[in-house]
């Protein structure tokens, strides 16, 4: 019963990108329909698709987390100061890399501890780490946009392997390793539990506090990868990074079809909502309209989503009562 | 002779009453939580409401209050048929409910409390000089002019706020004020300024309605005691002075559904104790608890709502950290405050509030079951699990048998079974019960009972917590009675009777 109504959610989403692409096509015709346009959706639906499945999972596990864009931020211009610029070239391009992972972690980690042990609200926790971090950013920055000069780093991440973006391969493992932790693990499950019923999982002997913790440090991991993405592609690392990403992950993961109240969870539709989103841009930019059209549009098609999805809920939730 | 005042009530009084209640039914379903119910107020009076848990007085009293609409009975008001078709009509004949969980607002002021939904206002605006005299008014008169009208009510005393909501309760001009345990919040000066209120109310002719467990508050402040069971009256307006306490107990005591216990068939081991609680102490709740579990040995504790039954029990399984005292299980010390340590040492728990405490309603019978076994890092193993499930469930004849069927579907008795399911697949060797057949059918009572004998008799410690006396009694080897956080008394359980406990609790002392 509950797998049949997600494979139902799931096949909406899809028929909802298929007409997407259909109305691209038919305006857009030859500039929509091509194997360029494709490789450019992709693209772009790869850095905030990456946070969206990190976001996936905090989501399902009872939470929520405003400071994404911020931690992107800050990794990004973290991993490309002159300092950590010039260790990458007395070693390896790797180490911005790292540094950004781990400012990435070290933010979620502050996130994870102060919402599991501090027992302040999310919503509370990661506003005051989406301003901090981003101040933070401003402040190492200066201000400033910083070049990424290690030419190796942006051409192994700007390349493709077989025709496909490196991008888009970092999102489709991300995306495939997030699906095989949420719905082949014991960590899945108990995200699961956890968002479902916290008080039920605490006294079955889950280790709520340590495991929550866990879920904001692999969504500051997954905004670290993001950065590094997101410094390959603009060559730079700026405090305005990741604007409003905390808007579209979240955005993407509920109308993908995670409950915002936690204890469901899909990172296949996570995947599908960002994809529908960017396919939309795509084809509001290809027709010359401007992104105050495509907020709009945003703005409607996220209602009407989340009220297609109460309703199927409802329904599957009386035919169980009968 | 109870039966003779029954009739005697029956025939009724319905021109000197206040408010008359005549064959009142309350079905819920499965339940008949009301079965003929008969209760007459007299203005001015204190009447007392006794009855076990479960009699059916929260339910005659959500009746009162026009809450529960009931099936059958007629309800008289200074004589008058009434209709209370829902909780305004009640406010305004002049009924007033204070429930134990008072429904102030914290963040409001006394004054806002006390005239939430029925401000003095001009055009919309609060008139706030008015609200406060009022406000004034309403305190002075029930003795309590100290309480200022601006004052938060969150920041008020326990006794405090039940002023308050007494005076939200005369701004409407009540004639009947139903206190539901006012006493169990209160130290014994707060009780007696609450009796010195009660008094000049009923002085002004006002009629109380007012339950409690205590016997020797009831002595004090009532006039007449109305006795409920299973649901019936079988005592109705007795003269409080002049009916001896045993009498009253004896009329609480005895239930119309017996229920069925397995015989025990036990010898009593003396293994030594596998759960071994020494001086637990937790501040607020309860006080130098002393408990040891043999295995294949089911401990009862007997006593009513807010004795620390609960906390005791949660406070050994570590979901809340004891102030003072050790948990030893084997000889091992436990780590307090840890519910994964406890889990470790083999305890489990199934907690009195299944449906927020235990369960994972959306998800599926097999994830409840499996929940917790999933400590250890790694893929699952569906069919395995899936296998463990359905084993379960066959085993413990958990109906319908779908493993896959979300759990909220199923009924008390069956989600019950859900969670024993999941501390059998843990092989936990020590039971936390707390509440095992609270909203279960009398059918799958039975078959829980067994449940657990079972368990006991296959080695599990099993410690019972319940407010059903007769439950403890009959499925317990040793029963410990508790009172105000206390062990008043300990003995085997086919050494007590249902009397001598109901006895010792309310008497807060064994005899």
């Amino acid at each position: 019963m509950t797998s049949g109504s997600k494979a139902n959610r799931t096949l909406g989403l899809v028929i909802a990108l298929g007409l997407l692409c259909v109305v691209g096509a038919a305006t857009a015709g030859e500039r929509f329909a091509s194997v360029d346009n494709l490789l450019t959706v992709l693209r772009l639906a790869s850095v905030i698709g990456v946070v969206s499945v990190g976001m996936t999972f905090v989501i399902t596990g009872g939470g929520i987390d405003l400071s994404v864009g911020a931690i992107v931020a800050l990794s990004s211009v973290w991993a490309t100061t002159l300092a950590t610029q010039s260790m990458a070239e007395d070693f390896h391009w790797i180490v911005m890399v790292g540094c950004a992972l781990l400012v990435g972690a070290g933010c979620g980690l502050v996130n994870g501890l102060l919402v599991a042990y501090g027992k302040i609200a999310p919503f509370i926790v990661t506003l005051a780490m989406l301003a901090g971090a981003r101040g933070l950013a401003e402040i190492i920055a200066n201000r400033r946009t910083q070049i990424v000069r290690d030419q190796g780093f942006v051409e192994f991440f700007g390349g493709s392997v077989l025709g496909v973006p490196v991008l888009v391969l970092v999102f489709a493992l991300v995306a495939a390793g997030g699906w095989v932790l949420l719905n082949r693990t014991t960590f899945g499950r108990r995200t699961l539990a956890i968002g479902g019923n916290p008080e039920a999982a605490r006294l079955a002997g889950l280790k709520v506090a340590r495991h929550t913790t866990l879920l904001y440090v692999l969504l500051g991991l997954a905004c670290g990868i993001a950065a590094v993405m997101l410094m390959a592609r603009t060559t730079t690392g700026t405090s305005t990074h990741g604007g409003l990403y905390e808007l579209d992950a979240i955005a993407a993961v509920v109308i993908g079809g995670t409950l915002l109240s936690g204890g469901r969870g899909t990172v296949v539709g996570t995947v599908l909502g960002v994809l529908i989103f960017t396919t939309l841009t795509n084809v509001f930019t290809l027709n010359n309209l401007d992104t105050s059209t495509q907020a709009v549009a945003k703005g409607v098609i996220i209602v009407v989503a989340v009220l297609l999805q109460q309703r199927l809920a409802n329904r599957a939730g009386e035919s169980h009562a009968r | 002779m109870t039966q003779d005042t029954a009739a005697s009530c029956q025939e009724g009084h319905w021109h000197s009453e206040l408010l008359g209640m005549r064959g009142i039914v309350k079905l819920f379903p499965g339940v008949r939580a009301l079965d003929g119910v008969e209760l007459g107020v007299r203005p001015g009076e204190v009447h007392c409401l006794l009855g076990q848990n479960g009699a059916g007085k929260s339910t005659l009293i959500k009746v009162i209050a026009g809450a529960h609409r009931p099936d059958a009975g007629e309800i008289r008001w200074r004589g008058e048929p009434v209709t209370l078709t829902d909780p305004q009509a009640a406010t305004r004949l002049g009924v007033a409910t204070l429930p134990q969980e008072l429904d102030l607002v914290d963040g409001l002021s006394v004054a806002d409390n006390i005239h939430l939904g029925h401000e003095h206002a001009r055009f919309g605006f609060t008139r706030r000089g008015r609200t406060a005299r009022a406000t004034i008014a309403l305190l002075t008169r029930l003795g309590h002019p100290e309480i200022r009208p601006g004052a938060e009510v969150g920041g008020l005393s326990a006794a405090e706020r039940q002023i308050v909501s007494m005076a939200r309760a005369l701004s409407h001009d009540a004639s009947l004020l139903v206190l539901d345990e006012p006493s169990a919040v209160l130290d014994q000066r707060e009780v007696e300024r609450l009796f010195t209120v009660v008094r000049e109310l009923t002085a002004q002719g006002v009629a109380i309605i007012y339950i409690s467990h205590r016997l020797e508050e009831i002595r004090e402040i009532g006039d007449r005691v109305t006795v409920l069971k299973d649901g019936r009256t079988v005592a109705g307006g007795l003269d409080v002075a002049s009916t001896p306490t045993k009498n009253i107990v004896r009329m609480m005591t005895g239930r119309a559904i017996e229920y069925v216990f397995p015989p025990r068939t036990r010898e009593i081991t003396d293994a030594d104790p596998v759960l071994d609680v020494q001086g637990l102490s937790l501040e607020g709740s309860f006080q130098d608890i002393d408990l040891s579990v043999r295995p294949g040995e089911i401990v009862g504790l007997a006593g009513l709502v807010g004795s620390g039954r609960s906390e005791i029990v949660e406070t050994v399984y570590g979901a809340r950290r004891a102030t003072s005292g050790t948990v030893l299980v084997d000889g091992k010390l436990l780590r307090p405050g840890s519910v994964p340590a406890a889990v470790a040492a083999g305890l489990g728990l199934c907690p009195e509030e299944r449906k927020s405490q235990a369960l994972v309603l959306g998800d599926p019978v097999s994830h409840n079951i499996t929940m917790a076994t999933l400590n250890r890092a790694g893929f699952l193993d569906f069919a395995a699990e899936r296998a463990a499930a359905e084993e379960l469930v066959a085993a413990l004849d958990v109906r319908p048998s779908d493993v896959d069927r979300e759990v909220r579907t199923l009924s008390g008795g069956n989600q019950q079974k859900v969670v024993l399911a999941r501390w059998l697949l843990r092989e936990c060797r020590v039971l936390l019960l707390d509440e095992p057949t609270r909203g279960v059918d009398v059918g799958a009572r039975s078959e829980i009972y067994a449940l657990v004998r079972d368990l006991a008799r296959r080695g599990v410690a099993v410690v019972v917590v319940s407010s059903e006396i007769e439950e403890v009694l009959g499925l317990a080897d040793r029963v410990l009675v508790v009172g105000e956080g206390r062990v008043l008394h300990e003995a085997p359980a086919d050494e007590l009777t249902e009397h001598d406990v109901l006895d010792i609790v309310l008497r807060g002392a064994a005899a």
